[in-house]
């Protein structure tokens, strides 16, 4: 054949088996490298979409609904199947409490739970209303050969007119099951009932119905609760002991083995891990060869030292999954490192351990030493912080254990307005965000930072007015005018909380921003904080009728708040000590080196704050500061202070508020009458027993502006007015 | 390399010698060679959902090249999956092991073909474009391991992303032949679409021992908590269509229903919220007048009126995805590309990667029953929240929706999580859209702390060589109480320190006292702010107007009384 044939044969068989190829008729086998598939277009779709998703008509989604109903109960049961939402629908989140029967003895701690729910906004004393009800039967310890546990509860609760089956309840336990192998079981038909629990395993636990709690001693206080041991950050982190644990050994049983081991670890340098064979009526039946050396070693140490002095904190289970050593590190600032496979770690619906402890594996224990060592100093700090925030926000006290229990099953009934992860697990923790404000984390003081925005710019001035308005040279006329005129101000409001009628509307000065009049509702001075829906703006300027301002204090003070949106910023302030001769707060408005309030007769704060005054305050404390028309402004610090664990700020301002701030108006009369001050001071100890704890802290500082009496010609400076006398 | 080169040395000088008929056979040959490849091309680029009938048979000669099994009848079956598994009961952690960079080792089965005993295949489609995606980006990855005794996690190549295509009882006996199966410990499967008619289950039906899920339906009652990996349905138009993220902000409608298979009681139901509140809802349907297929994958009618698909989801802020059959609907991604507040009314549905993220920045969950009230519920969402949400359900599509390659890393960096807790990622690395990374500020002590006046301070001198201040400045700062230790840095290395407390005069430190009024100084300083904020990448720097000064500072009032009576005295 001719080479220029066989070439063109050649030519064309590769033409027609690329052809071939390109149509599909050969195909190229994919790489034998198994995984390392290229991108393959030609593979076949997997098929979503409605064609083979619905093909034939499915069952109708009401009937199946109901079917779940029947179907999903036991331990099986999810709000949707055991839950009835009807209930909260018409009263919102009410919760009714079953009242004491004769003869019934409730442990200490059941008691502060009850008295902690009793306490709160959601308790209601009619079943009727009730979205959630409490048994006022002790069911905290289930523990057979415990003194506490109680006797026939099956009997007693089958008896209660409103069971219905256990449906939209609430059964709180901490201890079930006994030796040997302590079960979770509660000892009788729990029926629909939630759980809140402690100790409960994820076996059990059934996820968006049962809460996890923890478990907490009889002497836990019922309000109030015991403040977090760190008090100040060190750099590096790290304390005496890495690691440490000091507790019981047990020899055999159930939750032995891990204890067992624990001396694989100890270094006796650093990694600090004791344990003592010594309890039990019977242990020097079990013990064996290394329990006389392990008990000297565990004499030489105390717990609480131990405790305060190291970074890392193991909580091995115990017999039960939980212990109280969980609740004792996170106080302690002592990261804890959780060797208790199948625990459900208290509130886990809503908190992020992985930010405030280190879950092991018990089938990792020698690999602990290293794991805590590999982390990084950053991340120490971050997770001791953290416990901090959760033991203040959740746990330091029965209330707020009980309070973030109710608060989780609210966000599940009203589903949509519930609080995001972020507000449960940043400060200042999802009982003080209440999502029934706003879902939305802009619209709250303390996310600006977090979510890389800048603080509101515009305020409106809230004047509240008692007197009638009888000349145009009143004082509030002027404050008026210098408010609208900020540059800051979008709005006056004026809350005419005088008895006379309301005055006509071109008694009012003319100003650039509107102004709207409104009549406060019965009157009574807390409707200065109401949260009206008129406040177009995050900020609030909250102003008596008397104080006397310019327009660069005004704006001075705003400028500062947006630095500190958080917090309650202004004028006035004055301080509380503690009397020791009385044993009781004292309150005093005498010139001092520092400060624990800002009054809100001339202040910003955010909007926020009027909701909460509103709606989280109890019903008690608001109706005792309407009734004496004073204290209003020394409760608005409780709170605000409670929320951010922060003084407020005092401002710089042009003249002694004393003397000209008060003037000849009736208010004075109110400031001038001594037993005003004294109620003031009755005030402060009603409040700081309320709250369990005086939350106000004191200041020394002040905020100038930069150039505030400097050395410097008055026209270099921006708010040279509040120099000028 | 060298043989091919010689050949087109050769080719050039072949043309001039050839005759003119020859000529013209080539150049037919040469075009229809062309032709081919041009039809190679239009294949690769075609929207595929077009060419999936005839993709068909090709993909199946494609599994063909795979090694067969075949499958005894008697072959053993898993058990149906234990519904009590956890990590720390089904899993052996023993594989994973302790390792510096905190990253799990997966390996991946190599491609094979099952069939039973007489020849018939497992799946009806074999292996998807969709799995082989997944696969490849894991091989990709830093995850990848092709050391079986190394892995941690294994993943099979047999394709059970949809339950509608598989042979339940002989997919589970195939599974149970991987030479690693072991009880399905370690292993994890990827199912998009479980259940079948009439009931669907909401997990994958094909037994699996104790295999991990990553299940793209499931509901609370299938789905084992810190076990499986809720993940999305995937949704083919991610990869088709190009939506650019619009601005957030209002919106054409206000609720939008695009779903075409929405059971008639919920269609009912949506019909008359329309009938209530008029031109804020778009209820769209499947087109009548178009034919079944691609194409009507891509157009939504309303009464005649045509919209394309997914676009039309750009023009409403919020967007309803109902449950189908399935609890799982790729809808949800598709509303998600578009930047759409999606409004999901699926009971019981566990949304995908909810143990990382955090769904109520992006979504509306809604019980099914409250579908009436949707428009009243929907109403009450300040519209700050709105437009958060937006961004934040564009930010989920494209970071862990919009292709399998995101879908697949994300599930394993979940599990990753999970083995080494310590390391996982956190809430801010999983939730926050970049824009919020780069703006936002977390500050490293955050928690509220008024520390003691006990502990004091200690104080850091710098200096270089004015010894004259620098003493002068220990001799100040000396008579403050709260001064714990004094520590001076030393600064300059052709002097060594002065010692104790002997003084030495140095000639130039009066010209170096001067340094500040040096304009060249002030130049100096402003470019490294210029250079400092460019590596930044932001002028982290805030201006405030305020200084904090001690409360009775430059009051009226006796100075003896004050707790700082000096400052500002200088």
């Amino acid at each position: 054949m001719q080479a220029k044939k066989r070439y063109l044969i050649l030519f064309s068989t590769g033409a027609c088996l690329i052809l071939l190829f390109c149509l599909g008729g050969i195909q190229v086998p994919l790489s034998r490298r198994g995984p390392g598939r290229p991108h393959d277009r030609r593979l076949s779709g997997y098929g979503p979409g409605a064609r083979c998703d619905d093909l034939t008509e499915h069952i109708s989604p009401r009937q199946k609904r109901d079917a779940n109903s029947g179907l999903y109960t036991g331990k099986r049961c999810r709000m949707e199947s055991c839950f009835d939402f009807s209930l909260c629908e018409r009263n919102g989140f009410k919760v009714y409490v079953y009242p004491q029967q004769k003869g019934e003895k409730l442990s200490e701690s059941y008691q502060n739970i009850l008295s902690s729910i009793e306490g709160s906004r959601f308790y209601t004393s009619d079943p009727g209303q009730a979205c959630l009800f409490v048994l006022s039967l002790d069911t905290l310890d289930r523990d057979q050969l415990s003194p506490q546990y109680v006797h026939n509860l099956k009997a007693k609760i089958q008896n209660l007119p409103l069971w219905n089956g256990g449906k939209n309840h609430i059964i709180f336990n901490l201890y079930s099951g006994t030796w040997p192998d302590y079960t979770e079981d509660l000892g009788f038909d729990i029926g629909l009932a939630m759980l809140a629990k402690a100790s409960i395993s994820t076996e059990n636990f059934r996820p968006d119905f049962d809460v996890s709690i923890p478990l907490f001693s009889k002497d836990h206080p019922r309000t109030g609760g015991e403040k977090g041991y760190l008090k100040y950050n060190t750099i590096p982190p790290y304390r005496k002991y890495m690691l440490v644990f000091k507790g019981k050994r047990y020899l055999t049983g159930i939750g032995s083995d891990t204890r067992n081991a624990l001396y694989h670890i100890h270094n006796s340098e650093d990694v600090v891990l004791l344990t003592t064979c010594k309890h039990g009526k019977d242990w020097q039946k079990h013990k064996d060869a290394r329990c006389d050396k392990d008990n000297a070693e565990y004499d030489k140490y105390d717990y609480r030292e131990m405790l305060y002095n190291s970074t890392f904190c193991l909580v091995p289970r115990g017999r039960r999954l939980g212990s109280f050593r969980f609740l004792e590190a996170l106080q302690a600032a002592c990261v804890p490192v959780m060797l208790s496979n199948g625990w459900e770690l208290p509130f886990s619906e809503i908190i992020d351990w992985n930010r405030a402890a280190v879950i092991g594996d018990e089938r990792l224990l020698l690999q602990i030493p290293s794991t805590v060592r590999s982390i990084h100093q950053d991340k120490i700090l971050s997770l001791r912080q953290q416990t901090q925030l959760l033991w203040e926000a959740y746990f330091n006290s029965v209330e707020k254990i009980v309070l973030t229990t109710l608060e989780i099953i609210q966000d599940r009934v009203l589903l949509h307005t519930s609080r995001s992860n972020l507000m449960w697990n940043s400060l200042p923790g999802g009982l003080f965000t209440l999502p029934q404000y706003s879902t939305s984390l802009r619209d709250f003081p303390f996310y600006y930072a977090k979510l890389g925005i800048k603080p509101p710019s515009k305020f409106t001035a809230i004047i509240h007015v008692v007197t009638p308005l009888v000349s145009q040279s009143q004082p509030v006329m002027k404050l008026l005018v210098a408010v609208a005129k900020s540059q800051y101000c979008a709005q006056v409001i004026v809350l005419w909380n005088c008895e006379k009628p309301l005055p006509a509307k071109h008694r009012w000065p003319a100003t650039s921003v509107p102004v709207t009049v409104i009549e406060g509702e019965s009157k009574v001075i807390s409707s200065r904080f109401l949260p009206y829906n008129t406040i177009p703006t995050d900020a609030v300027f909250s102003l008596d009728e008397d104080t006397v301002l310019s327009t660069t204090e005004v704006d001075f003070a705003f400028t500062v708040w947006q630095s500190f949106p958080d917090r309650i910023v202004g004028y006035p302030a004055r301080s509380h000590f503690w009397d020791s001769n009385k044993e009781r707060w004292g309150y005093t408005s005498k010139w001092t080196n520092d400060y624990s309030m800002v009054l809100t007769g001339a202040a910003i704060y955010h909007k926020y704050y009027h909701y909460l005054y509103t709606t989280y305050l109890p019903a008690s404390l608001k109706i005792m500061v309407d009734q004496m028309s004073n204290c209003e402004d020394i409760l608005m610090n409780f709170l605000v202070s409670l929320v951010t664990k922060l003084p407020p700020i005092k401002v710089t301002q042009k003249k002694q508020y004393k003397e000209t701030m008060m003037g000849q108006s009736s208010r004075a009369s109110r400031w001038a009458d001594p037993d005003h001050f004294a109620q003031r001071q009755t005030c402060m100890n009603k409040f700081a027993n309320w709250f369990g704890t005086m939350p106000l802290i004191h200041s020394q500082m002040r905020l100038d502006p930069v150039l505030f009496k400097d050395q410097v010609s008055i026209l270099r400076k921006k708010y040279r007015d509040i120099e000028r006398l | 390399m060298y043989t091919s080169g010689k050949y087109s040395s050769r080719g050039p000088a072949l043309i001039p010698r050839m005759k003119t008929k020859h000529r013209i056979y080539y150049i037919t040959l040469f075009s229809v060679v062309l032709l081919g490849l041009i039809a190679t091309g239009m294949f690769q680029f075609w929207p595929h959902s077009i060419e999936s009938t005839a993709d068909w048979t090709l993909d199946k000669r494609s599994v063909h090249d795979a090694p067969l099994i075949r499958l005894p009848v008697s072959s053993p079956i898993p058990e149906r999956g234990d519904l009590s598994c956890r990590m720390h009961t089904c899993f052996d952690v023993y594989r994973c092991g302790y390792n510096p960079k905190n990253r799990i080792k997966v390996y991946i089965y190599p491609l094979q073909r099952f069939v039973d005993e007489l020849g018939v295949p497992i799946s009806s489609t074999g292996l998807s474009r969709e799995y082989n995606d997944l696969l490849s980006a894991i091989s990709d990855s830093d995850f990848y391991t092709d050391d079986v005794t190394r892995a941690c996690l294994f993943i099979p190549s047999i394709d059970v992303l949809n339950q509608n295509s598989l042979r339940i009882r002989e997919t589970a006996q195939a599974l149970a032949m991987l030479p690693r199966w072991d009880k399905g410990m370690n292993h994890l499967l990827f199912n998009m679409l479980p259940g079948g008619p009439p009931d669907y289950n909401t997990a994958l039906d094909v037994p699996r021992d104790r295999a991990l899920l990553a299940g793209g339906g499931f509901s609370t009652w299938t789905y084992r908590q810190g076990y499986d990996v809720s993940i999305p349905v995937y949704s083919p138009l991610s990869a088709d269509v190009d939506l650019p993220e619009r601005q957030p902000g209002p919106r054409r409608y206000f609720i939008l229903s695009s779903q075409t298979a929405i059971h008639r009681e919920y269609r009912a139901e949506l019909e008359r919220l329309k009938e209530e509140n008029g031109e804020a809802l778009l209820l769209l349907d499947k087109c009548s007048n178009l034919s079944q297929g691609a194409a009507s994958a891509r157009k939504r009618c309303y009464k005649g009126q045509v919209y394309d698909y997914p676009q039309i989801l750009q023009e409403s802020s919020f967007c309803v995805v109902l449950r189908g059959a399935r609890l799982g609907q790729a809808a949800l991604s598709d509303v998600l590309q578009a930047g759409c507040v999606p409004v999901i009314l699926a009971d019981s549905y566990i949304l995908p990667f909810s143990e990382v993220l955090d769904w109520k920045r992006a979504s509306v969950v809604i019980p099914e029953e409250k579908l009436s009230e949707m428009y009243t519920i929907l109403k009450s969402i300040p519209h700050r929240q709105v437009e958060e949400m937006q961004r934040q359900a564009r930010w989920f599509w494209e970071a862990y929706f919009s292709s399998m390659k995101a879908i697949g890393l994300t599930t394993l960096q979940i599990i990753n999580d999970r083995i080494y807790p310590y390391a996982a990622r956190t809430y801010e690395q999983w939730n926050n859209p970049p824009v919020v990374k780069w703006s936002s500020v977390n500050s490293p002590l955050f928690l509220p702390l008024i520390p003691p006046r006990a502990p004091g301070f200690t104080a850091v001198v710098l200096t270089y060589d004015r010894v004259e201040s620098l003493f002068r400045v220990i001799t100040e700062i000396s008579k403050v109480p709260s001064l714990a230790k004094l520590l001076v840095v030393w600064n300059n290395q052709n002097k060594s320190p002065p010692e104790g407390e002997k003084k030495f005069k140095c000639p130039e430190c009066t010209a170096i006292d001067g340094l500040s009024l040096d304009q060249t100084h002030m130049v100096e300083r402003s470019e490294c702010i210029n250079k400092f904020a460019s590596v930044f990448g932001t002028m982290p720097l805030k201006v405030v107007e305020h200084r904090a000064d001690p409360v009775l500072y430059k009051d009226d009032f006796p100075e003896k009384l004050k707790s700082f009576p000096n400052i500002g005295s200088l």
